[in-house]
């Protein structure tokens, strides 16, 4: 099975949005819940991130009885050191998105958390792709 | 059979046997219930007070109330994404009705109390809600 959103960078209260309707199908197709909740957390942390960082983009997810391969596609400004962005508490969110309860630099150590395979790729300035599997 | 023997028994162990009903989490904080007064019986069995969303995430358990100054929409998609049903706005802080909307289409309970963070957490962690052992369960 296949979807694919697009999100809005503008809209912050939307964020999520697409999270929770993958998450209501994987309830619907069965699987259990904690694999859920793996995948939820970590296509969640990169929705909010392609909207606090990179004013949106596109998600396309691929389901098949094996895993489920999340693919997050933004036009952003990219990350210059993707080593750096990976460590705990390193973080260049604003203040603004802060009060919000975001960007403690926690976002990316959560999807190599959550994820059994985590891929980042970037350029400065043209964009960032993430790609999250997780085995059922 | 065995191996769901095995995990019951840690999963008491990791409560302490004790888990606590929203109505008693409710009296406790004097709280009001802002939504799922009729979800009041279901129970908890740890507390996670936090107001960085992205700490809630990294901290999955079974079965938790969340107490947060945070009242924005994101609070609820966090803890849909962590199967939390129960958050509990402390410091008495306003909440809009889309925040409590989006809270009922999930089927959460929305406590409000004007207790602050720290004494919220307090008082739940006093009167048993402990989480002991819960590093035993750790990954």
């Amino acid at each position: 099975m296949n979807l694919s959103f697009k999100v809005d960078g503008d809209e912050f209260t939307l964020a999520g949005e697409s999270s929770s309707q993958v998450k209501k199908v994987l309830k619907q197709l069965g699987i259990a819940p904690e694999i859920i909740r793996k995948i939820a957390i970590a296509m969640y942390e990169a929705e909010i991130n392609m909207v606090i960082h990179a004013n949106g983009g596109t998600i396309d997810v691929e389901i098949t009885p094996e895993k489920v391969y999340i693919v997050l596609k933004d036009t952003g400004p990219g990350i210059p050191d993707i080593d750096l962005a990976m460590q705990e508490g390193y973080s260049t969110a604003s203040e603004q998105v802060r009060e919000l309860g975001f960007g403690a630099g926690m976002g990316l150590p959560n999807m190599k958390k959550y994820s059994d395979n985590l891929k980042v790729t970037s350029e400065v300035g043209k964009g960032t792709t993430v790609e999250i599997t997780v085995y059922i | 059979m065995f191996k769901i023997k095995i995990f019951k028994i840690k999963f008491s162990i990791a409560n302490g046997g004790k888990g606590m009903k929203l109505r008693e989490v409710k009296e406790i904080l004097n709280a009001e219930v802002l939504v799922g007064e009729d979800r009041l019986d279901r129970e908890v069995f740890l507390a996670c007070g936090s107001d960085l969303m992205s700490d809630v995430l990294a901290f999955v358990k079974e079965k938790i109330v969340l107490l947060t100054g945070l009242v924005n929409p994101q609070v609820i998609r966090t803890a849909e994404m962590m199967d939390i049903k129960a958050i509990v706005f402390v410091r008495g802080k306003k909440v809009t009705q889309d925040v409590l909307e989006l809270a009922e289409s999930k089927k959460m309970v929305i406590l409000a109390t004007q207790h602050p963070l720290y004494i919220a957490c307090g008082l739940l962690y006093s009167n048993g809600l402990t989480g002991k052992e819960e590093k035993a369960e750790e990954n």
